[in-house]
Parts: structure tokens; C-alpha cells; sequence
């Protein structure tokens, strides 16, 4: 990824000018989550601090505030209203099963796509891309009177489940990755004798494991971010995911409490940008193939 | 499964069987709740009662549903200012990532972070970034704003202008951003720039494959950095600008989370959008039927919007 309109390095005053657009467009990007963080260590009443004095010592104290109020976390942690372990585990519980699923399903139909050979496979793929651009408003109200059927309403199962019927956009991740998979190979074992499930299993899966890998964080991602879902099937507080419960949060005490609110909304998305630096390579590289390969 | 010849009774079975989790899915998932909420949208339906059929009421009604036609123009309305502007807006960064720099990947990452938020936290964020009194960005305006002002106001008061544009231009606020209307717009347009990563590292990744031949011979035929941009970079990034604005639009129709947390519509209707008015039709007013109405026309919008940029793009696309 190295290649850039200029091989050469740029001329002095043409990088400094790259150097402080650059600046200032990250000082934008990151301003936001620094006052998260910067809130949610102040006592209410700093936070609630107007202009400060003109003098440098209260803007210090606007700034890095002191001392560090980091008792507002385990105000947080222990709140009765806010009942962090409890939707942290919701929310995992259901991106794991996410991930397992939609890894799954998608893994088999996109092999049955670009390696199995019979008719209908390709209207089949055809319907795969259709299906991405459909909104779900359109499937939303049919799907919650099935789901109701089922008694499935106010149980994530609903969030995790259908994922097991093969998400269109993971088959399209998968099947990106698996064209590129020589057919010389899967033939060949084939020849040696091996069924379909064998070469699915010894010889597809684990040649496309960093593929599993992207698909697998995307849908825990996806699935960590989501607020739609939760927020029609998930009837009970108990039953809430993070961005839920921060919004039911919000709702509730947000005009009053912003230290508490801003600590909640850290440990709400912290996780998940612990999940991107452990595996940044990775996940940009996936970002980048669905976009240039389709 | 033999690469050529006939395919057998046993590889089509084989082959089905493999596919079939989709195929249930397309079944279950797809095809049932289409014509499901296809004939819900003729229905006077609650979801507590049986459907009732009512023709083309439900359609009808949203002509003459003032709530309805507000979210229909502010979702045109956001898509046709967010769109172009993110994507311009995300083109220009990673043109500027993709310039030779030590720190670039340290620029990447801080430009992605953002787009990693579940956007509920996006907009609590911003709710207190924006918040009218004791948020930063006004703490940070105030003065500047109030100094413009009295300047601007001096400048009228030279040219002779109302008194009440003066007295006003004198008490020159910042905005109280998310409580007046088209403000509160322009904060759910803009917030959309906050979280353009995904579409900035797409278009780095194409950046990253036009081939280096081809700004070799540009160079030798004489061609500077700018022209370099509008005749080799440009055109060959188009697939790629296509694909973004596939997603942009079709993803800005079925805008949603943000403003649903920020300002659930507020102030008025000013950012009641679409699926956020679809949403309360069906769930909390318990009109299903009209829910499902409004779920095709969004169909058909996202479907002809979407086939039109099919069709405009033999004009502007270069496919290799």
C-alpha cells in the first residue's frame, strides 16, 4: 500500500503544509473522545464549570482536571441503574453467537458458491448482492409478527439465531476471499478421493482462516454497535445490550449526571477499540476488500 | 465435481445441500416477510388483531400525512447534502493519508477510531460536546462569537443600518446547536464527516492499486502533481467512488440511530427521518399496516436511486 501519486518526498514548505492539515484534522477527530474521557474523570461541578477565568491555571484545571475523579468508574460499575457486568455480558454472549453463526453458515455457502458446481448457484449469488441493498424496514414488521409466533420477543434470540441462515454481506466477504483459492487444489483432493465436506473442512477452512478471522470481527463489531435490533426485541432491562442501556441511560438520567453518562459511554466503547488495536492489520484489510474486489 | 462436463444429479444435491442455510434463509428471511409485508401494506393491521384488508388506504394516507412528507423531504434533504459531502470529504483525506509521511499510519487510525463507535455513543458524545451552556465547542465559541459581533455591529452602525440589526448582531451567540431546527440538521450532517473511516480506508485501499506505471508515463509526458490527480488518479479511483456511493445512499436512507438518540426528531420534526417516523407508525402507534406502506415506498426510493447511479455510471466510471 505504499504507492502514492508522488514517489518522491514532498518539498519543504509543501509537507509542512501537509504536516499541519494533517494536525488539525486529527485534533478534530480525536477532540470528541478526549472529552469523553476528560468528563468522566471531573466531579460533576467541574464539568458543569463555565467560562473559566482568563488565567492559565483554570484552564489547566478545564483541561486535566484534578484531582482524577476515577471513582466515577466504580460508580458506574456498582450503579443499580446502570448494571454494567450484566450488559457487557448481554452484549458478548450475543456477538460471539453472531460470529459463530454467520462464520458458519457463510462459510459453507460461499463454497458451495465458488467451488461446487450446479445449477442456480449463480442467481443464487445474484440474490446475495440483491438482498444486501434491501432495507430492513421492509422484512421488520413480517419478522417480528414470526418472531412473536415463536415467542421469541424479548429473548435475544431474534439478535443471534437467523445469523445462522447465512448473512448475505459474510458470504460475499467469504466468497471474495475463497475465488481466490486455486480450484487445482480442491480438485486435486477430489482425485484423491476426499468428499465435499472433507475439502470444506481440511482444506477450505483453514486456508481461508484469516478470511474467518475478518468475517468473524466484522459480525462481532457489528454486533457489538447495533442498537436497532435490541432496541425492537429487547423488551426486559435485564435482557439489554450496551448501547441500549446507555441509551435508556441517556434517557433517564443523562440531563443530570454527565460524568457518570461519559463514564458509561468509555467503558461502553472500550472494548471494541480494544478489539481494533489487537487486531488493526487485520481489520483494515478486510474494510479494503469489500470495497475493491467487489 | 469435475472441473468441466456435466453436472451430475449428485453435484447439484451436493451443491444445494451446501447452500442450504441461505436458501432456508432467502425462504424464511427474505421471500415470507416481503410478501408478508406486502400484503400487510393493503391492511389496517396492529399486530393485536388480524389483518384487515383496505386496498390502497394505507398509500393513500401518506400523501395526506403531514409527518410523513416533513420525514420524506428531511431524508432527501440529508441525503443529497450528507452523500456528496462525506464523500468528497473522505476522498480529500485519503488523498492526503496517501501522501508520503512517517506518520501516516498514526493519521489512519485516528480517523478510523471514530467510525468504530456504536453510534448511540457517538451521539451522547456529541449531545454533551454541543450542549448549548457547558459543552466545549460553545465554551470555545463564545467569545469569538460575541467579539465578530461587536464588529459586525460596528460595521452596520458605519453603513447605517436598523437599530434591531445592531441590538442584534450586538448579543451574537454561538448556536444552541440540537434545540433550533436547521442547526440540528446541520450537527446530523456533519457528524456523518465524524465517522466516514470505513470509506476513507476503501478509498486508500483503491488509491493503493492504481498502478505506478501509469504515473510514471504521466510524468514523462510532463504532467504535474495536479494533473496527475484530475487524469490518472481520479479516473482510476472511479470504481471505487462508485462503490461509496452506492453505500452512501443507500445507507443514508435508513439513517437512524443518531438522531434517534440526539434529538428523536426534535426540535418540531426538523430531524425526523424516515425509518425513525416508520419506526414509531409501526412500534409505538401500532400501525402496521401503514408501517409496511411506507417500508415500499422507502424500497422503491432506495431501488431507483440506486438504478440510477447504475445508469449514470457508464458515463463516469472507468473500469479497467
Amino acid at each position: 500500500m505504499s504507492a502514492s501519486s508522488t514517489d518522491k518526498s514532498l518539498s519543504g514548505r509543501r509537507r509542512l503544509l501537509l504536516h499541519l492539515a494533517l494536525a488539525i484534522m486529527a485534533i478534530g477527530y480525536l477532540a470528541p473522545l478526549f472529552w469523553m474521557i476528560d468528563t468522566s474523570v471531573k466531579t460533576e461541578k467541574q464539568a458543569m464549570s463555565q467560562s473559566p477565568a482568563a488565567n492559565l491555571s483554570s484552564i489547566r484545571n478545564l483541561v486535566i482536571p484534578h484531582p482524577l475523579r476515577v471513582q466515577n468508574y466504580a460508580k458506574v460499575i456498582r450503579s443499580p441503574l446502570f448494571k454494567l457486568p450484566l450488559y457487557a455480558r448481554n452484549t458478548l454472549v450475543i456477538a460471539l453467537l453472531v460470529a459463530i453463526g454467520s462464520m458458519l453458515s457463510a462459510s459453507l455457502v460461499a463454497y458451495s458458491l465458488t467451488k461446487l458446481r450446479w445449477y442456480g448457484r449463480t442467481v443464487l449469488f445474484w440474490i446475495v448482492l440483491g438482498s444486501m441493498m434491501l432495507p430492513f424496514s421492509v422484512m421488520m414488521v413480517p419478522l417480528y409478527r414470526i418472531y412473536r409466533e415463536f415467542g421469541w420477543i424479548g429473548t435475544n434470540l431474534p439478535l443471534w439465531l437467523p445469523t445462522f441462515l447465512g448473512p448475505p454481506f459474510y458470504i460475499f466477504l467469504l466468497r471474495q476471499f475463497y475465488l481466490t483459492i486455486p480450484n487445482e487444489l480442491t480438485e486435486a483432493a477430489v482425485i484423491d478421493g476426499a468428499g465435499p465436506l472433507k475439502i470444506w473442512w481440511y482444506i477450505m477452512v483453514p486456508l481461508t482462516r484469516p478470511a474467518l478471522t475478518v468475517g468473524g470481527l466484522f459480525s462481532v463489531v457489528a454486533s457489538w454497535k447495533n442498537f436497532f435490533g435490541p432496541l425492537v426485541y429487547l423488551t426486559h432491562q435485564r435482557t439489554f445490550t450496551l448501547p441500549l442501556a446507555l441509551q435508556s441511560f441517556q434517557t433517564r438520567h443523562g440531563g443530570v449526571n454527565h460524568t457518570l453518562l461519559m463514564a458509561a459511554t468509555v467503558l461502553v466503547v472500550l472494548p471494541i477499540i480494544l478489539i481494533f488495536f489487537l487486531s488493526q492489520k487485520t481489520f483494515i484489510r478486510g474494510i479494503a476488500t469489500t470495497g475493491i474486489k467487489g | 465435481m469435475a472441473a468441466y462436463g456435466r453436472i451430475t444429479l449428485r453435484d447439484q444435491f451436493t451443491g444445494m445441500a451446501f447452500a442450504l442455510p441461505f436458501i432456508l434463509g432467502v425462504a424464511i428471511l427474505l421471500i415470507m416477510p416481503l410478501g408478508l409485508s406486502l400484503y400487510y401494506s393493503f391492511c389496517h393491521y396492529t399486530m393485536l388483531t388480524p389483518p384487515i384488508w383496505v386496498g390502497d388506504q394505507n398509500y393513500r394516507h401518506l400523501l395526506s400525512d403531514h409527518a410523513f412528507i416533513r420525514a420524506l423531504i428531511n431524508t432527501c434533504i440529508f441525503s443529497a447534502v450528507s452523500v456528496p459531502l462525506s464523500l468528497g470529504w473522505s476522498l480529500l483525506l485519503a488523498l492526503l493519508l496517501n501522501l508520503p509521511n512517517r506518520l501516516r499510519g498514526i493519521y489512519r487510525t485516528i480517523v478510523f477510531l471514530p467510525s468504530l463507535l456504536p453510534l448511540v455513543a457517538t451521539a451522547v458524545i456529541w449531545r454533551w460536546m454541543l450542549s448549548p451552556v457547558h459543552g466545549p465547542v460553545n465554551l470555545l465559541l463564545r467569545k469569538p462569537v460575541e467579539f465578530i459581533g461587536w464588529c459586525a455591529a460596528d460595521v452596520a452602525k458605519a453603513l447605517g443600518a436598523a437599530p434591531a440589526t445592531i441590538g442584534h448582531l450586538q448579543n451574537l451567540k454561538p448556536p444552541l446547536w440540537l434545540s433550533e431546527g436547521r442547526w440540528a440538521m446541520a450537527t446530523i450532517i456533519f457528524l456523518s464527516l465524524w465517522g466516514v473511516g470505513q470509506t476513507v480506508i476503501i478509498f486508500l485501499a483503491g488509491l493503493g492499486e492504481v498502478p505506478q506505471e501509469l504515473y510514471e508515463s504521466a510524468e514523462l509526458d510532463g504532467a504535474g502533481s495536479w494533473r496527475r490527480l484530475r487524469h490518472v488518479t481520479i479516473p482510476m479511483l472511479t470504481p471505487v467512488v462508485f462503490f461509496n456511493l452506492v453505500m452512501g445512499i443507500i445507507g443514508s436512507w435508513q439513517i437512524f440511530d443518531l438522531p434517534y438518540v440526539m434529538t428523536q426528531g426534535g426540535p418540531g420534526r426538523a430531524t425526523l427521518f424516515y425509518s425513525m417516523y416508520l419506526f414509531e407508525a409501526g412500534f409505538q402507534q401500532l400501525r402496521m399496516g401503514a408501517a409496511c406502506a411506507m417500508a415500499w415506498v422507502q424500497l422503491l426510493i432506495i431501488l431507483s436511486l440506486t438504478l440510477l447511479a447504475f445508469w449514470s455510471a457508464r458515463k463516469w466510471v472507468h473500469y479497467r
